[in-house]
């Protein structure tokens, strides 16, 4: 018994939940240079190749592409509530709310993988002949595209498997009402893969 | 640290600034189909940068989070915002 309760205190003593956000912020913040310096580059040549950049746009599906914004947004939203959930120590509501940010996150990959073939069935993808035809500010363009939508893309897998990982740890009681630092970490990384794709969408599917 | 005392957000809030950030997402695409010139992409960014602000500030915590997350966020954005004030003032001179 005495045991537990120094178990217990031992624990709290070595915890910063506090100290692991701000870690978790300053890892964002590499992740906020990693894609502003990519938005710059968009910047430059947008400005030196404005006319290409606006037809080239022509080629993307701004129906697909907001659809995914949504579904973006939607699941920052199960996310968010997925934390008020288990530090209300509803566990089951919480459960429900990050299966349905990974189906979200699914969603959305499966969106990119029609989107994509799509592009690649008309031969639309870096290095294809078809491409090298093209002016070169169109070739700029897709080339940024690719290079922005499949980091992204990337950042929506990574998080997919972190949020499978939470869910089992919720499930299992290691992230519960009192610790769930690991979820709202978690959680901060998923929010900032939504905040970049508001950026991406209007920025390469909306261009007039 | 009084960590577990900390504001718990309401699902309504949650759902109010989801709601918003949908009718953001309406307002740029109706926005984009006209042609405003060097405006449009002024109101696509400025748009952007309203839901980015709301995802922080709500989902991320950072209303409700200790003012010293606020100060790291905002002086990590100066970082960014002196990057690109830089090479602009470089890129205008190129031409």
């Amino acid at each position: 018994m005495n045991q537990t309760v120094d178990a217990a205190v031992h624990e709290h003593v070595h915890r910063d939940d506090v100290g692991a956000k701000i870690g978790m912020w300053l890892f964002l913040f590499t992740e906020l240079i990693l894609f502003g310096g990519m938005f710059l580059v968009y910047a430059v040549y947008r400005f030196t190749y404005r006319d290409f950049f606006a037809l080239a746009s022509k080629e993307l599906d701004v129906f697909i592409g907001l659809i995914n914004t949504l579904v973006l947004l939607t699941s920052s939203l199960t996310m968010a509530m997925s934390i008020t959930a288990l530090r209300r120590g509803s566990k089951n509501l919480s459960l429900t709310f990050i299966f349905l940010t990974i189906f979200f996150a699914l969603l959305f990959l499966v969106n990119k993988y029609f989107e994509w073939s799509a592009k690649f069935h008309h031969g639309l993808f870096p290095g294809s002949n078809e491409l090298l035809t093209l002016p070169r500010g169109e070739i700029v363009y897709f080339g940024l595209y690719y290079v922005m939508t499949g980091l992204h893309a990337l950042h929506v897998i990574i998080g997919l498997i972190i949020l499978v990982f939470m869910f089992f740890y919720v499930k299992s009681g290691k992230v519960n009402q009192d610790y769930y630092i690991m979820l709202e970490n978690s959680g901060l990384y998923w929010h900032l893969v939504d905040i970049i794709w508001i950026f991406l969408f209007p920025l390469f599917y909306l261009i007039h | 640290m009084k960590h577990n005392e900390n504001h718990i957000v309401g699902y309504g809030t949650y759902i109010f600034v989801w709601l918003t950030l949908v009718a953001l997402t309406a307002l740029t695409v109706t926005v984009a189909n006209f042609d405003l010139g060097g405006f449009s992409i002024v109101i696509a960014l400025g748009i952007a940068s309203i839901k980015a602000l709301l995802v922080m500030l709500i989902f991320m915590h950072l209303k409700f989070d200790d003012r010293v997350f606020r100060i790291f966020v905002f002086v990590a954005f100066l970082t960014l915002a002196i990057f690109i004030v830089l090479t602009f003032s470089d890129y205008s001179f190129i031409r």
